[in-house]
């Protein structure tokens, strides 16, 4: 039996991970494995603090993801990553959108972004960051960082080897497709690097 | 075919292949997207949005006794305003099939409590299904408009978030059409007076019986064999979490229908086995009846009662495993609270709200729920949908008789003024306290992300319909003193609010706005127009007070350094909330 592997996603509610958990989930089930995908809606879509989980392998149970359970931990923004650093197995990976998105007592002025956030994260865990903001700006799809992140996620996987261009086409609209699977391969690519 | 679907979406599978024909539900996380997506089979299922879930359960009830099947759907503290017909319709029973789905919310994800809404198929002693993955979602409901029909009961399924919510794969079938079936007129069934109800009383124990002989034979309720130095009864999602842990070093009672209770099967189960664990979610519901039938069994004693479960923390509870993982830095990490979003009607209005000195703030359930938040902070209490207006009522009256200066403020939304603030509305219109009542008119449902409801045009399934008028039922319910108010301005609120608290009778200031999300429907585009747009900052007048991130908005930030306010283009909508309170002028919106 082929072992399950665990995928976190975690960002700010809006930054679309869900459809990047989505893409990810039906890709892993075309190419043949159960999966099991769980994320939580309602009151944390208001810029909180939110979380994609998906598990794959022969046989999946438990939807969700316990602490020090994750292989990889994929953060569309960086303090999310150190939230949500405690569900990492210790050999787990991070890959870290190098993106700061300040919250609601920072806004305020009640206190500070935290600074040397990926300094720290490296000292924890295997942690490469990436600026799928830029990326994605560079290749004329400012909105499709989610999109980069997916792709560094399948290459930190090694799961390149799957069509999620196939499902990219099945989930964004036809006008967009091109500049999304560009940011996906960019995405790919970055972590190639 | 296989798809990858959530349990919601599965159940609206599940209602469609079983031939459901009626269906309706109040919105309400973490159960929102079975209606939505029942929805979608227009051409076989009529679903309805209903004000609130009692309605939506008399309806489904209604649809049943005329003989077609049916659903109902919400969320577990929507059961409680549902929990009166459901009594009695336990005892008069079905004629079409009837199941009442509720949503269950372990750990308060999106909720006010946790209650165990297993609870209700015990009290009310009607059958229960639990699936455990989206396949079964599906495929129970079938089973349950099956033993509806069979043993002539409603059916709860119960279901949590993590269920809901979690996407798994699904075989898609076909629909049976299931014939409505004849209606006969029996009183002696249906027609709930005291002699009838006695006379049903003796039947409802009649199919209990019956259902406990079902119970030990269905395949609902499956022994999975492994080991046996452990044994396991479990029922829904914590099934997964317990084979996640244990896989096939222990073996399963799995139980998909758990009222009543295998209590033999159990039995039966525990002899084979040496140590019997009850892994289950929130109460011990199962572990309780277990115990009282003279079966040994571990549960509580071990795993936690508060909060949802989760593999690792059944694994440290009933293994004692300690699980190595990364260790962050938590010195860097802020809270991240969600926030009403930039641009949101309700925040001009309690921006202003929250300057009013000497108030109690009574509130309801809604995105506004997050005006108590810093730094707005209006806000002193939350119950339960409709309490704002009823609860102001209660504090107003005593505070009036102790001869207090406070005033009390009630604020809720639309939706949730529909659903069970009109009653309160007109117990303060009757009963006459200087209560203060606001209604945040969003022109949607928005927390649980954008339904229709009775005052937006718009049916669940598109057809254009008779709009509630809000202050016609403000004023039809006795209230003179009614002002409508545009909450985008400052003045407009502030004046409102001081002439609502100037007054010696029941006043009511209705903030009417779309949500910023919302899709405007062209009666939209006719009353509000196109104000979207973007404000900026002069950097050279900014003196850096900070005035306007005392609003909360998500697009301000503060440059500690500099001492400047900046906007973020990409989430500013040009509300101008900002560039009213900013008292040097240094904000100006785009093109204006």
């Amino acid at each position: 039996m082929t072992e399950v592997k665990s995928i976190l996603m975690v960002g700010v509610g809006g930054q679309g991970t869900i459809l990047a958990g989505k893409i990810l989930s039906m890709g892993l089930m075309t190419a043949g494995f159960d999966v099991k995908m769980s994320e939580v809606h309602g009151m944390a879509q208001r810029g909180g603090s939110v979380s994609n989980q998906v598990r794959f392998g022969e046989k999946v149970f438990s939807p969700i993801i316990g602490k020090g359970q994750a292989d990889i931990l994929v953060a569309f923004e960086k303090m999310e990553a150190m939230r949500w650093l405690e569900y990492l197995k210790p050999a787990g990976k991070v890959v870290v959108n190098d993106f700061q998105i300040p919250s609601g007592p920072i806004l305020i002025g009640s206190c500070d972004y935290p600074e040397n956030i990926l300094e720290s994260l490296a000292t924890k865990a295997h942690t490469t960051a990436i600026r799928a903001g830029e990326i994605a700006a560079q290749i004329g799809n400012p909105r499709g960082m989610n999109l980069v992140l997916l792709g560094a996620l399948v290459k930190g996987m090694e799961l390149t080897h799957i069509d999620f261009e196939a499902e990219i086409a099945k989930n964004v609209k036809p006008a967009t497709l091109k500049l999304n699977i560009e940011a996906f391969r960019a995405g790919v690519a970055a972590l190639e690097k | 075919m296989k798809k990858l679907l959530t349990g919601n979406e599965a159940i609206a599978q599940g209602a469609w292949e079983a031939g459901v024909s009626y269906a309706s539900a109040y919105p309400g996380t973490p159960s929102t997207e079975i209606l939505e997506n029942i929805a979608e089979f227009k051409a076989d299922i009529i679903a309805e949005w209903a004000p609130n879930e009692k309605v939506a359960l008399e309806t489904a009830i209604g649809a049943s006794v005329i003989g077609a099947r049916s659903l109902a759907a919400m969320k577990m503290v929507g059961v409680n305003v549902a929990a009166d017909p459901l009594f009695s319709f336990a005892y008069s029973g079905v004629n079409g099939g009837m199941v009442l789905v509720s949503g269950d919310d372990p750990g308060c994800h999106s909720s006010q409590n946790e209650q165990d809404n297993r609870n209700y198929a015990k009290f009310a002693k009607i059958a229960m299904v639990e699936p455990s993955d989206s396949q079964e979602a599906k495929d129970m409901v079938k089973s349950a408009l099956e033993i509806s029909e069979q043993f002539d009961t409603p059916v709860l399924m119960r279901i949590t978030t993590r269920i809901c919510h979690s996407k798994s794969i699904v075989e898609i079938g076909e629909r049976e059409n299931v014939a409505k079936k004849a209606y006969e007129r029996d009183v002696q069934k249906y027609d709930l007076v005291p002699a009838t109800a006695r006379k049903r009383r003796v039947a409802v124990e009649e199919r209990m019986n019956k259902l406990k002989a079902f119970t030990e034979t269905t395949e609902l309720n499956r022994v999975e064999w492994n080991d046996k130095k452990i044994g396991i009864v479990t029922s829904g999602i914590a099934y997964q979490y317990a084979q996640e842990v244990f896989g096939a070093t222990a073996s399963y009672l799995k139980l998909g229908f758990t009222y009543p209770l295998p209590i033999e099967k159990i039995r039966a189960f525990a002899a084979q086995v040496g140590t019997l664990y009850v892994v289950e979610e929130l109460e011990p519901y199962m572990e309780e009846q277990i115990k009282a039938a003279g079966i040994a069994c571990i549960g509580k004693e071990k795993i936690p009662a508060i909060g949802e479960l989760t593999p690792d923390i059944v694994a440290i509870a009933l293994k004692g495993e300690h699980i190595p993982c990364a260790e962050p830095d938590m010195a860097l990490v802020v809270g991240r609270p969600p926030l009403l979003c930039a641009g949101c009607p309700h925040r001009g209005f309690f921006y202003e709200l929250s300057k009013v000195k000497n108030l109690m703030i009574t509130g309801d359930i809604g995105c506004y729920s997050l005006g108590g938040n810093a730094p707005l902070n209006a806000k002193d209490t939350c119950i339960c949908m409709g309490a704002s207006i009823s609860m102001g009522h209660g504090v107003q009256k005593i505070l009036n008789r102790i001869g207090s200066e406070t005033r009390t403020v009630a604020v809720i939304g639309d939706s949730t003024f529909f659903h069970s603030g009109m009653t309160s509305l007109l117990h303060v219109a009757y009963n006459r306290s200087n209560t203060v009542m606001c209604i945040m008119d969003n022109r949607i449902t928005g927390m649980t992300g954008h339904q229709e409801n009775p005052g937006t045009g718009f049916t669940l399934q598109g057809m254009p319909t008779k709009e509630a008028d809000i202050p016609a039922i403000v004023r039809a319910l006795g209230i003179d003193a009614l002002r409508v108010v545009n909450p985008l301005d400052l003045k407009e609120v502030r004046e409102a609010l001081a002439w609502a608290l100037s007054l010696d009778e029941p006043a009511v200031i209705i903030t009417r706005w779309p949500c910023v999300l919302k899709k405007h429907s062209e009666a939209d585009k006719k009353e509000f127009g196109d104000y979207m747009g973007t404000c900026r900052v002069d950097e050279a007048k900014c003196i850096g007070c900070k005035m306007c991130v005392k609003t909360g908005c998500p697009a301000l930030r503060f440059d500690k350094a500099a001492k400047k306010v900046s906007i973020d283009a990409g989430q500013c909508v040009g509300c101008k909330i900002c560039l009213q309170v900013c008292p040097v002028k240094a904000i100006s919106k785009v093109g204006e």
